[in-house]
């Protein structure tokens, strides 16, 4: 596994040089495979890496099938690596790092900064995932049609798990991490391709383009902090609003909802305002409250909170948040942040000073810390 | 699993701590950090320390005193106070490094205590 990752690491290298110069290939994932392939045997030819690669790519390619390989449909290959990288036996924290690495080629270092993990650990973890498919036997095979939905389900949660490295980061500052959204996106499109018509492959990819869309309007032109809803619309990206419309439109015409396309159908109503000029606020509140059907999520709990809160009154968005357990939101900053606002509005002072030092203690981000001192020490709320 | 946060702190960070218009700032941020680490039930200790010039180094060499100026290394970057936590794990002791206000703009090391 080790060398065939370092195979197709070279490969999209060396398709990185070639594209740009001789146009993308007809089917990108076949000549990937087909060029990772040709590095393979390059670096077989070193004795070396051969006695080293050989046992590992046993567990990547069944050797019952590697025969075939020449003449399989490369894509198809692909998707085994990632139901191999979202196996269910593998631990949850260790599946996106492994198929970032696996599939992409990224290092473990560029891993851990996306994931705030000491390097040294997350090396270890990706040892300990690979001696796992080993001694586990997880087979290199696409699952049985009763299996799928939910290893379907595994694989877009550790896509999602590295869209959302590299969201936290609204300060964009850091770029290694804002770099992992990007990937997230490429490894997105890649299963729209591999399994067309599942919907919740399509849920993901809209929910993902709809958020990058407002990259650039998530701070101002002196690097503040902008909230969602006071965001400048003009400097959202159109092109890539109306691509996450078209692709959530087709997921839905497959009559099959889920979690994904939810979210997405939350990020569509927001991103509504660039035409309507206002924010359907009872409708995202609507959107919530299936979301919340599909599994509860502290996210979205605190999620529907902030849209009650805006589609009726903060009293209402306070007793949904009060709804909530200690013990979930503790360390959560977007309760916080929400609880201040909302006690602000209801002229709580005391209790919201509370929740804003909270929230400001819980920043990561210093863009974000500033525009939470600026709102709780400004009059009026915003 | 106890764990020490050292916060280095650039000359800029450091100068904001009595600067008029930037103390508030300053103070605002370490105090919410810290009610946070209190709060969440993970902060065992720590304490912030007086600007470098107000250090003192002591060496024994030979059995003779030295007694320098100022602190131990003169980097760009220097110790500027540390918190002592308790958290489950590395992973959760480098979360709360990330929200203290000087990874922004100086260096947070975190390091596990030894047991004692």
């Amino acid at each position: 596994m080790a060398a065939a990752e370092d195979a197709l690491g070279d490969a999209l290298v060396s398709a990185l040089q070639t594209w740009p110069r001789d146009g993308i290939p007809a089917n990108p994932d076949a000549w990937l495979l087909s060029a990772a392939r040709r590095k393979l045997i390059d670096a077989a030819r070193h004795a070396h890496v051969e006695a080293a690669a050989t046992p590992t790519l046993e567990i990547l390619i069944d050797p019952a099938r590697r025969a075939d390989m020449t003449d399989a449909v490369f894509p198809d290959e692909r998707l085994k690596l990632l139901f191999v990288c979202a196996h269910p036996a593998i631990d949850e924290a260790a599946r996106t790092p492994l198929m970032l690495q696996a599939v992409l080629g990224l290092d473990a270092a560029r891993i851990a900064s996306a994931f705030l993990v000491a390097p040294a650990t997350m090396s270890q973890r990706l040892v300990r995932v690979k001696a796992k498919i080993r001694d586990a036997g997880i087979r290199f095979e696409v699952p049985d049609l009763h299996e799928l939905p939910s290893r379907v389900a595994a694989v877009l949660e550790a896509i999602y798990a590295a869209f959302g490295s590299g969201w936290d980061d609204v300060a964009g500052a850091d770029s290694r991490r804002r770099g992992l959204a990007d990937e997230a996106i490429w490894l997105g499109r890649l299963v729209t391709r591999l399994l067309p018509g599942e919907p919740e492959a399509l849920g993901l990819l809209a929910l993902m383009l709809h958020c990058d869309a407002r990259r650039a309007a998530r701070r101002d032109a002196d690097g503040r902090y902008v909230p969602l809803d006071q965001q400048d619309v003009a400097r959202w990206s159109r092109a890539m609003i109306d691509e996450a419309e078209e692709i959530l439109a087709a997921a839905a015409s497959a009559g099959r909802p889920g979690r994904f396309q939810l979210e997405a159908a939350i990020q569509s109503a927001h991103a509504r305002r660039a035409t309507t000029g206002r924010t359907d606020w009872e409708a995202i509140a609507l959107l919530y409250e299936g979301l919340l059907r599909c599994g509860a999520t502290t996210g979205a709990r605190v999620g529907q909170a902030a849209a009650l809160a805006r589609a009726g009154d903060a009293a209402a968005g306070l007793a949904a948040l009060d709804t909530l357990s200690q013990d979930m939101v503790s360390t959560y900053q977007p309760y916080w942040a929400l609880r201040a606002h909302l006690l602000k509005r209801l002229d709580r002072v005391d209790e919201a000073r509370d929740s804003y030092t909270r929230a400001i203690g819980l920043s990561e981000d210093s863009a974000v810390r500033e525009f939470l001192v600026a709102e709780s020490t400004s009059r009026r709320p915003l | 699993m106890k764990y020490t946060i050292l916060v280095y702190e650039s000359a800029t960070e450091l100068s904001a701590r009595t600067d008029a218009q930037r103390k508030d700032a300053y103070w605002g941020a370490y105090r919410a950090y810290t009610k946070a680490l209190m709060d969440a039930g993970v902060m065992v200790g720590g304490a912030g320390l007086q600007p470098p010039p107000l250090a003192t180094t002591v060496r024994l060499r030979d059995g003779k005193r030295q007694v320098q100026d100022g602190p131990f290394a003169d980097t760009k970057e220097q110790l500027g106070g540390f918190y002592l936590i308790e958290v489950p794990g590395l992973d959760q002791a480098l979360d709360w490094a990330a929200r203290c206000p000087s990874a922004a703009s100086g260096s947070v090391e975190v390091r596990p205590n030894l047991s004692m």
